[in-house]
């Protein structure tokens, strides 16, 4: 293997650790503020991306359709919020996994009723197709570095709500003793439906990104969401800052070590061999590495209960 | 029409039943203590109060209207300010986003007036809630109470667990700001230090008022109290 084709799959590693930390944001302070798992966080990836999918065909055009998708994403998160998850926050956790999971299953087969199981594809827009030279050999994919730059843009505006303005205080404050917020006046309920609905908004902006590179099908967030909770653990529960440097970390990680294992094991067995265990092994690297993580930090990186921010 | 009211308060956890009737008055401006040994339902009555947890039978008045069963958010922006047992500062914000964070502004009380009471705090602003001692933390969670401009305090456990120079300091600011006229309920064990400012007392045993008076009646009546103080 050479440098180039480590320096592209580092990228891409930070691509896919940009769309983590997008999912994440949610789920982190979802489970942090209110002690919510919501396995249904995976679907506001899908839904994001299948809005845009739909709002594309309608208006051809990738930003209108985005900026659409977007706040549509918002309004279901708010109602679902409304509806639904609302009345699971006094359930114990086992009763909130099933009713999540009920919404997946059920917003699945919704999926598929209207779009049909098959995959779908949305193409690049316009102005970021193409590639760009980054260095004498290496080209890489315009619309993949803006995926890079919105994520990265999307997290300072996260850092700077969250530590620089009084909902951000309240946010952190709520993700280590919601019920002393409460007790001081803030309506932490409304604060939480706030929280809610833009963190379904965030998933829902990385299945819409996401989309032009992967391929939209029903259940597309399912297994994006266990790594969400991985890099939720390893980060903090509540903590956007771990939840970023957490998702930058699985993304790299996860995606260099499917390039490397392989090559590594080359080392010890023979080609077919190798074939067959580098990248067994490459998938469970996050898990040994959260594990590992979890062994000399139980709270995770950034705990929201103790010390550091 | 007093500040609040408790009438007959009965509540409890689940199918233990904890508070079993309590009345309790307290007029404006007044401070009052709320006595007992460990578990006899001080915090417990406070928790009530808060509409942190739902009483199963009774009425709780504050400034003239119900409460009983009102969401915590609604009691502490109907003018309870509180301080908790334990001080529940929040460990990842400043000592100044502790206070900021809850300001509201219907009273005299600033940021600015906070540290000024409490100078100990304008020292200490950039410090996360996690470093500060027990005498700070205490201090902060007065200061943050005090940002919501409450017309009634609730201090639940006001000098658990300090050291002797620090509590001093505590009850001189707590009988300043009796003399400017905020309202108190106080829960402590250190009655003589109470009594100094301290109008009116209620002493709980297993969930029920076995006496209550004015400091007055308290001095006269000290053994009574103390049997139910120390056993
Ligand atoms: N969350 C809870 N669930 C069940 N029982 C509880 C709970 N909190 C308190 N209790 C019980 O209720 C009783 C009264 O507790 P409470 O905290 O009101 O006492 P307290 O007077 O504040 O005591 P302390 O001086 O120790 O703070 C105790 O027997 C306690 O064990
Ligand atoms: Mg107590």
């Amino acid at each position: 293997m050479n440098s180039t084709i480590l320096l592209i799959q580092l990228l891409n590693g930070v691509q896919f650790g940009v769309l983590l930390f997008l999912i994440a944001a949610g789920l982190t302070l979802v489970f942090g503020v209110m002690g919510f798992i919501n396995l249904a966080h995976g679907v506001q990836y899908m839904i994001g991306a299948y809005l845009t999918f739909m709002y594309y065909s309608w208006t051809n055009h990738f930003l209108a359709a985005l900026a659409l998708g977007l706040v549509t994403a918002l309004v279901l998160g708010l109602l679902l919020e409304e509806l639904i998850f609302r009345h699971l926050y006094t359930r114990d956790h086992l009763d909130q996994v099933l009713a999540t999971f009920g919404i997946i299953l059920f917003v699945n087969e919704l999926v598929k009723v209207i779009w049909g199981p098959g995959t779908l594809t949305l193409p690049t827009p316009e102005i970021l197709s193409g590639s760009i030279q980054l260095t004498e050999n290496l080209k890489y994919p315009v619309y993949r570095l803006a995926l890079i730059a919105i994520g990265l843009f999307v997290a300072l505006c996260l850092y700077v709500i969250v530590t620089k303005t009084r909902v951000g205080m309240l946010i952190r404050a709520g993700a280590s003793d919601s019920e002393t917020v409460n007790a001081l006046g803030v309506n932490i309920s409304r604060l939480f439906m706030i929280v809610f609905g833009f963190g379904a908004m965030l998933a829902g902006l990385a299945g819409a990104l996401a989309a032009p590179i992967f391929t939209i099908e029903p259940g597309m967030g399912d297994n994006l969401l266990i790594v969400a909770f991985v890099v939720i653990i390893i980060g903090g529960i509540g903590s956007i800052r771990g939840a970023f440097i957490a998702a930058l970390l699985v993304g790299v990680l996860d995606t260099l070590g499917r390039t490397i294992a392989t090559d590594a094991m080359g080392l010890i067995f023979d080609a077919s061999a190798a074939n067959q265990i580098g990248p067994s092994i490459a998938s469970m690297l996050i898990y040994l590495f959260m594990a590992t993580i979890l062994f000399f930090k139980p709270q995770g990186l950034f705990p929201a209960q103790g010390g550091a921010r | 029409m007093s500040l609040l009211e408790l009438k007959g308060l009965e509540a409890g956890y689940g199918y233990s039943q904890i508070l079993f009737g309590v009345d309790l008055k307290l007029e404006r401006g007044e401070a009052a203590t709320l006595m007992g040994r460990n578990g006899m339902g001080k915090t417990t009555t406070v928790r009530s109060i808060m509409g942190l947890l739902k009483p199963q039978a009774g009425e709780i008045r504050f400034d003239g209207h119900p409460i009983t069963g009102l969401a915590a958010y609604k009691v502490g922006r109907a003018g309870v300010g509180l301080v908790p047992e334990g001080r529940r500062i929040f460990p990842t914000l400043t000592v100044e986003e502790n206070l900021r964070a809850f300001a509201r502004s219907r009273g005299n009380w600033t940021l600015r007036k906070v540290y000024d009471f409490f100078p100990r705090l304008e020292e200490r602003k950039v410090n996360l809630g996690s470093q500060l001692s027990g005498g700070e933390q205490q201090m902060l969670a007065i200061g943050r109470a005090l940002m919501t401009n409450p017309s009634l305090l609730i201090l639940d456990e006001a000098t658990e667990g300090l050291a002797p120079l620090i509590r001093k300091e505590i009850w001189e600011k707590l009988a300043a700001l009796k003399a400017e006229g905020l309202a108190i309920l106080l829960i402590d064990k250190d009655i003589a230090a109470m009594s100094k400012f301290v109008d009116h007392h209620t002493l709980l045993n297993k969930g029920e008022v076995v006496w209550s008076g004015t400091t007055e009646a308290l001095t006269n009546d000290m053994e009574v109290v103390n049997s139910y103080m120390h056993l």
